[in-house]
């Protein structure tokens, strides 16, 4: 196994009574991308607050990149990138002036910070916009050039926090393919995200959190095998007709998952009895976490 | 299993390279919006010089043996510096941190609470140094007498500036709501603005009022500005230079503390 990028262990944190992160264990070893995926309120932006040292947890260890937060955290700051959820750029200076700042502030040497903007633009595909003020971009080129803040300095280590929530379709493939090069790289990536799409395509592991808690990690194929078989029975009708298949399904010793027009019947593999007629498809990454969570991701 | 080893020398509170970012940005995003920032903090100061100067000023011939505009021109520049550092940071650190969420972002760079309270100040302090002359310019247009003493000026508006920003930071960092803070300003800056010696001199004030009004770091900025006008006064200048620095330590390190209890979870 390679060394670990990320390790944290039976890390807590409460705000007065609200338990957002409860004993959670999690690993991303370094040059792989996990997952991380889970309902709001699931305690992901608070972890990633706590790799940041922006969170102080109440127990638990956390180490990144070999320092131990939050005591050195300004050290594993200085090797890895941040992609925060809300933009939190300097919206009236330009593209090329939002990079140099972060230049300063991760430290490149005066002789390399030509070089760093130029690497970063090109990355996120902004040397054409490079004098734009950020507050004439698109949000599609806003959210590339917060990925390019966050790679100016060359980092091993990329935090994103649903790096494409509230993008349309065509600029959330254009981000998939950045994070895809990264990953090719050989940068590690913990990316929060609760699209699950998002988490098969680019995540080489992930790990699904509830209430504050990793219920499930692993390799997407291997959980959705191990959690819900290799195929789904979706079946369709009016609600009447739902709830009666759904009794029968676990009747059987069926798991059962609802959804709004449909029932979606899973680990055929454990049927007792004939398992009712509808649509078959291959189970997937959503099943698992409804399966596992009781929540539907929205 | 532990974490890849450290690739490098572990770094250290207050650095200098992490404050030098933080003004940096500061500087890149002030040539987006200097203009407003110059005529806010130079002609606002430049009306009250301009109304108590000329107002009373045809009122009151001589105060402490200055015509009333040197009185009031010297005495101006503490309020001029006052304005430009605790305004700019109670307002503005509140507005990076509650709603443009700037701090965020710097706070996941290498850099720490302690190193971005203290290159704002550092930043605000010069600015309020800068601007605080402004009085003393229009002064000299209206009679002033040049002296190779106000070269001493902007450092003082500087020790100053650093004092009062960091108290707009400490405020900023206690408040919970942007609307509290004329709270603030009725209750903590106009009175002490009034009486600091730059309109009148606290001499005619009762007895409890003068000494309360030692107790004002504007005071001692007001006295040193004059000072450094018409002559300096050896080790009582030392001593409001001493009072100076002392406010603007304390105010750094609280403006730090609660900041940093408002900043990290």
């Amino acid at each position: 196994m390679p060394p670990l990028a990320i390790r944290l262990h039976g890390v807590r944190k409460t705000y007065g009574a609200l338990v957002a992160v409860d004993g959670l264990d999690l690993v991303v070893p370094e040059g792989t991308c996990v997952g991380l995926l889970g309902p709001n309120g699931a305690g992901k932006s608070t972890t990633m607050r706590m790799l940041t040292a922006q969170a102080i947890p109440d127990a638990g260890e956390i180490e990144v990149l070999g320092h131990r937060l939050p005591g050195q955290s300004k050290s594993a700051r200085a090797l890895m990138g941040v992609v925060p959820q809300l933009d939190k750029l300097d919206t009236t200076l330009t593209v090329e002036q939002n990079l140099v700042v972060f230049t300063h502030l991760y430290r490149i040497r005066r002789t390399e910070r030509r070089a760093a903007v130029e690497r970063a633009l090109g990355i996120a595909n902004l040397a054409d916009r490079r004098d734009t003020r950020v507050d004439k971009l698109s949000g599609g080129m806003r959210r590339r050039l917060l990925i390019a803040r966050a790679l100016v300095h060359r980092p091993r280590l990329v935090l994103m926090d649903e790096p494409t929530v509230g993008l349309d379709p065509q600029v959330r493939q254009e981000i998939w393919a950045l994070i895809d090069a990264l990953r090719s790289e050989g940068v590690s990536i913990l990316m929060s995200t609760h699209y699950i799409e998002e988490a098969e395509r680019l995540a080489d592991t992930v790990t699904v959190m509830s209430h504050g808690r990793a219920v499930a990690a692993g390799v997407p194929d291997v959980l959705i095998a191990e959690h819900c078989g290799a195929e789904a029975v979706e079946v369709y009708g009016p609600p009447a007709r739902l709830a009666e298949v759904e009794a029968g399904a676990q009747a059987i010793g069926l798991r059962t998952r609802r959804t709004g027009t449909s029932v979606a019947l899973l680990r055929l593999q454990d049927a007792t009895g004939p398992v009712p007629p509808g649509e078959r498809r291959p189970a997937n990454l959503e099943d698992v976490f409804v399966l596992l969570t009781g929540e539907e991701i929205t | 299993m532990t974490t890849a080893p450290p690739p490098g020398p572990r770094l250290h509170r207050l650095e200098r390279s992490a404050v030098m970012g933080v003004l940096v940005r500061e500087v890149i995003n002030f040539s987006s919006y200097w203009r407003s920032v110059t005529v806010s903090s130079t002609v606002e100061p430049t009306i009250y010089l301009l109304a108590f100067g000329f107002g009373f000023g045809s009122l009151v011939a001589k105060v402490q043996g200055l015509d009333y505009v040197e009185f009031v021109g010297t005495g101006t520049v503490a309020t001029a510096v006052m304005f430009a550092s605790v305004f700019t940071t109670m307002f503005g650190t509140f507005v990076k941190r509650e709603y443009q969420r700037t701090y965020d972002a710097i706070l996941a760079a290498p850099v720490d609470t302690e190193e971005l309270v203290t290159g704002e100040v550092l930043w605000v302090a010069a600015r309020a140094g800068v601007y605080g002359t402004a009085p003393l310019v229009v002064a000299m247009l209206f009679g002033l007498d040049p002296s190779w003493g106000m070269l001493a000026v902007p450092p003082i508006g500087f020790i100053t500036g650093f004092g009062w920003a960091s108290f707009g930071v400490l405020i900023a960092a206690i408040l919970k709501s942007i609307d509290h803070f004329s709270y603030v300003t009725s209750i903590v800056i106009t009175p002490v603005f009034l009486v600091a010696g730059t309109y009148f001199p606290l001499d005619g004030l009762p007895e409890w009022a003068q000494v309360a009004g030692h107790f004002n770091p504007l005071y001692h900025c007001v006295q040193l500005v004059r000072h450094a006008a018409f002559g300096w006064h050896g080790w009582t200048d030392a001593g409001h230079v001493g009072a100076l620095l002392v406010f603007g330590a304390v105010m750094w390190r609280l403006a730090i503390w609660r900041s940093r209890e408002r900043l990290i979870d």
